[in-house]
């Protein structure tokens, strides 16, 4: 059997590909990009809901945020950590964010203007991501798989929070709720387009289904959330920003209005409202912990110094014989 | 939500070269979580720290924010040897030796729970 014979033979199994297999130069390639994607977007989705951790409405809430944003600073380190086996340093990947070469989840380029944000972010974001990263954990590569396995496991906390957030605000004051649905007027229609382009419009996702990358397409995903969200809406009663948006009963799912594709495009050319913000902050962030990682660096060294030192002394005197 | 990037016209899938090199900045360590006592340690991820305590604590906080384990294990990423896969799948001679199983020797059924 040759190598790409036993690759195949492997995926085709519904088995995993490990990082020592051998693995088409494309695949390696494909997953290094789709896996960075993903972490960047896990660290850069720290900062809109950063942005209301001083602002939370109580201690309770403040922690919870707290415990959430640093859940995402985990997530993507497990997705580093997944990029690294492929042969690509954490560093390296960090830098091409900094330069502006690798993107992030677009989603992240819209502001968080109130406190209901973060009930909607958790409640709609989180529960778009959710349904990708639920379908990732059956990707053809062991360890994207079983990060989406740990990942998916601590998103249900940030889905379920950031709903709960919204109840609470639909139960409260007439000003509370009006808060809730201008959140999910403003939020809607991004989290739709955290899907992607339409499946006739996708370029790489014939060959990443094929791969085993990816199981499902972003149409029929994208179809899977609105089906599960629209309740969830109606439960709150909030109304969708969405007049074309009704059940069909033929097709057993809701129909809903098109997508301004403009301004997906937009966004991910660099140009929504964060974009420029989200990596100034990232950069800063970075180059102001540069005294931290060198004093870190600098105890380590003298650590393991001290450490020869009293091994050798240790030797000497012929203790350990 | 898609992670596979949206090109932009003429933009190219390859992945780019950096002025960072890669093996860079600090250590790269696995880590194995023992999840309650009267199991092993199992392998459950890794991270970059400068030293073996820094390490400890990153894996802690990283890796057992929900009660995950009862004890955390690092070592460095380095220090860890594997045979490569084909060697383990080409000794084949242990699949060929059935008369390592004991499902192989038939024991008579009045004999009982053997």
């Amino acid at each position: 059997m040759t190598p790409e014979e036993h690759f195949e033979a492997i995926v085709a199994a519904e088995d995993k590909i490990e990082p020592t297999d051998w693995m088409p130069e494309a695949y390696r390639g494909t997953l290094i990009r789709q896996i960075a994607q993903h972490a960047h977007s896990e660290v850069i989705g720290m900062q809109p809901e950063g942005n209301w951790i001083s602002r939370a409405p109580t201690l309770h809430r403040k922690a919870i945020l707290m415990a959430k944003v640093q859940d995402e600073a985990g997530h993507g380190l497990y997705l580093y950590s997944a990029a690294e086996t492929l042969g690509v340093g954490r560093d390296e990947l960090q830098e091409l964010l900094h330069q502006g070469k690798h993107k992030y989840s677009s989603i992240f380029n819209y502001p968080t203007l109130s406190w209901a944000d973060i009930g909607a972010i958790g409640w709609l974001v989180d529960g778009a991501a959710i349904t990708n990263q639920v379908m990732l954990t059956r990707c053809s590569y062991g360890p994207y798989s079983r990060g989406m396995v740990r990942i998916c496991k601590e998103e249900s906390f940030h889905q379920r929070q950031g709903y709960e957030i919204l109840i609470r605000l639909c139960q409260g004051s007439p000003e509370q709720k009006a808060m809730a649905q201008d959140a999910l007027d403003r939020w809607w229609w991004p989290s739709l387009m955290m899907f992607g382009p339409h499946d006739t419009d996708s370029t790489h996702t014939e060959q990443s289904m094929q791969w085993k990358i990816k199981r499902v397409s972003n149409d029929d995903l994208r179809q899977q959330f609105v089906d599960m969200t629209v309740p969830q809406a109606d439960y709150l009663g909030l109304t969708m920003p969405d007049p074309a948006l009704k059940w069909n009963e033929e097709r057993g799912h809701y129909d809903f209005g098109e997508i301004d594709w403009d301004e997906f495009w937009t966004v991910v050319k660099g140009n929504g409202p964060m974009n420029r913000d989200r990596i100034e902050h990232k950069v800063r962030a970075w180059d102001q912990g540069e005294w931290v990682r060198e004093a870190a660096a600098t105890h380590a060294a003298k650590t393991s110094a001290a450490a020869a030192t009293r091994l050798t002394g240790a030797a000497a005197a012929g203790v350990g014989k | 939500m898609t992670y596979d990037v949206p090109l932009l016209p003429g933009e190219s899938p390859d992945i780019e070269q950096t002025t960072a090199t890669a093996g860079e900045g600090w250590p790269l360590w696995e880590v194995f979580v023992r999840a309650r006592r009267g199991i092993s340690h199992v392998h459950i991820g890794s991270l970059h720290a400068p030293d073996p305590e820094s390490a400890l604590q990153n894996a802690r906080d990283v890796y057992t924010r929900r009660g995950e384990g009862v004890s955390l294990w690092v070592v460095p990423s380095s220090e860890i040897h594997a045979f490569e896969p084909e060697d383990l799948v080409d000794y084949v001679e242990a699949n060929e030796k059935v008369y390592r199983h004991a499902t192989t020797y038939d024991i008579p059924d009045e004999v009982g729970h053997m």
